[in-house]
């Protein structure tokens, strides 16, 4: 089995990159109202970033940028957004996942629905981050790379 | 027994390849699927969409819209399945400290070890 | 007839693909080879569905305003496009939940080979 030597390289070049990927995936999140894209492109491109540094330098110095215990919290409290932002709409007055009833004072129905459907790509996206990072740190769980 | 195998496959294609014929040409705008009344006459689905997305929701992009406002609820579902997914693949890889050590004491290298 | 041919290359395309896929997964013997059959598989049906939503002279499912809402072969179809996001993040879920299988399979019985692994598993 070959040993695998830490090129200085990629060691540098996706430490430089990977900040400018989140920033790309967080600007694809917030702009799917007006271009292609929104939570799910977005959620994949936040995922890219990390896993760039996990394949780069390793999955223990990757700790240090998001650890592995967090990957299955993330990803329910992305659910959970989504699913309260359509039990809200249903405590005050209207149907499950009607946006047009959520309780934000001063705008008209159809900006109601456009907020919702912004809060709804945020939970979209970071549960879909979260969860393609832990079924990779799952995959490599007995491999150590000495 | 591997011959059937190759003309159940070659068969396969022929089918497919004969219930394709039947499609309407790729790009056609008189196609049944993007009139404004499909045949059964309630209004057809993605010219209703395209017409009333942005004065429902705001929102220029159309595909947003019915993935986050008129579809929601299948947008829901599918986020449960990409949670189970995660909590399926921690379950079945993950392992206690003591069979950990036990596999890498018999190693991967062993006589049984066959890709 | 050049009509026919025109409107109808996409489509057999895609299914010389499908057909590529299920080779992989039926044909071959290791249990990776046949997960990327079925990846191959996955992403004809996808694009079997994109195919289908295009309309010629028309421009990408967002509101153009000088086009304006009016007009509905203006803009592609966006129904399919809605449905083909949801079927990719699923096909990547199912993937990795199918790989997590496969490692499973591999610390418990030591090999990959369906042959070797169905012996394996009657005599175990």
């Amino acid at each position: 089995m070959l040993k695998y030597k830490y090129n200085p390289i990629i060691l540098m070049v996706s430490r430089v990159v990977s900040p400018f990927i989140m920033l790309f995936a967080l600007y694809v999140i917030f702009h799917g109202h007006y271009s292609p894209g929104g939570g799910f492109q977005g959620g994949t491109l936040l995922a890219a970033s990390l896993l760039l540094i996990r394949l780069a330098a390793g999955s223990e110095i990757a700790q240090l940028q998001f650890r592995s215990v967090l990957g299955t919290p993330l990803g329910s409290l992305g659910v959970l957004i989504y699913f309260g932002a359509g039990f809200t709409a249903l405590l005050f007055g209207g149907q499950f996942l009607n946006y047009g009833f959520l309780p934000v004072a001063g705008l008209t129905a159809a900006e109601l629905r456009s907020l919702g459907i912004l809060m709804v790509e945020i939970g979209v996206g970071l549960a879909v981050m979260a969860i393609l990072v832990a079924i990779y740190d799952d995959l490599l769980e007995g491999y150590q790379d000495d | 027994m591997k011959a059937v195998n190759h003309l159940l496959l070659i068969f396969f294609g022929a089918l497919l390849i004969y219930a394709s014929l039947g499609l309407p040409n790729r790009g056609d705008s008189e196609a049944v699927m993007h009139r404004e009344k499909s045949p059964a006459g309630s209004p057809g689905a993605s010219s209703y969409y395209i017409r009333n997305a942005y004065k429902d929701a705001q929102t220029p992009n159309m595909v947003t819209v019915i993935l986050a406002d008129y579809r929601g609820y299948d947008t829901l579902g599918e986020e449960t399945v990409i949670l189970t997914a995660g909590l399926i693949c921690y379950l079945i890889l993950r392992r206690n400290g003591t069979s950990s050590r036990r596999r890498e004491e018999t190693g991967e290298e062993g006589a049984d070890a066959q890709i | 007839m050049i009509d026919f041919i025109l409107g109808h290359y996409v489509y057999w395309a895609i299914i010389a693909l499908l057909i590529i896929g299920l080779y992989g997964m039926i044909f071959k013997n290791n249990l990776a080879k046949k997960l990327i059959g079925m990846t191959i598989f996955q992403v004809a049906i996808i694009m079997f569905y994109v195919a289908s939503a295009s309309k010629w002279a028309a421009t990408v499912p967002v509101l153009d305003t000088a086009l304006g809402a009016a007009e509905a072969a203006k803009y592609i179809s966006p129904l399919q496009h809605c449905l083909m996001l949801t079927a990719i993040v699923v096909g990547v879920a199912t993937s990795g939940v199918a790989f997590a299988l496969v490692i499973s399979i591999f610390r418990t019985y030591k090999t990959l080979t369906e042959s070797v692994l169905l012996e394996r598993m009657k005599s175990s």
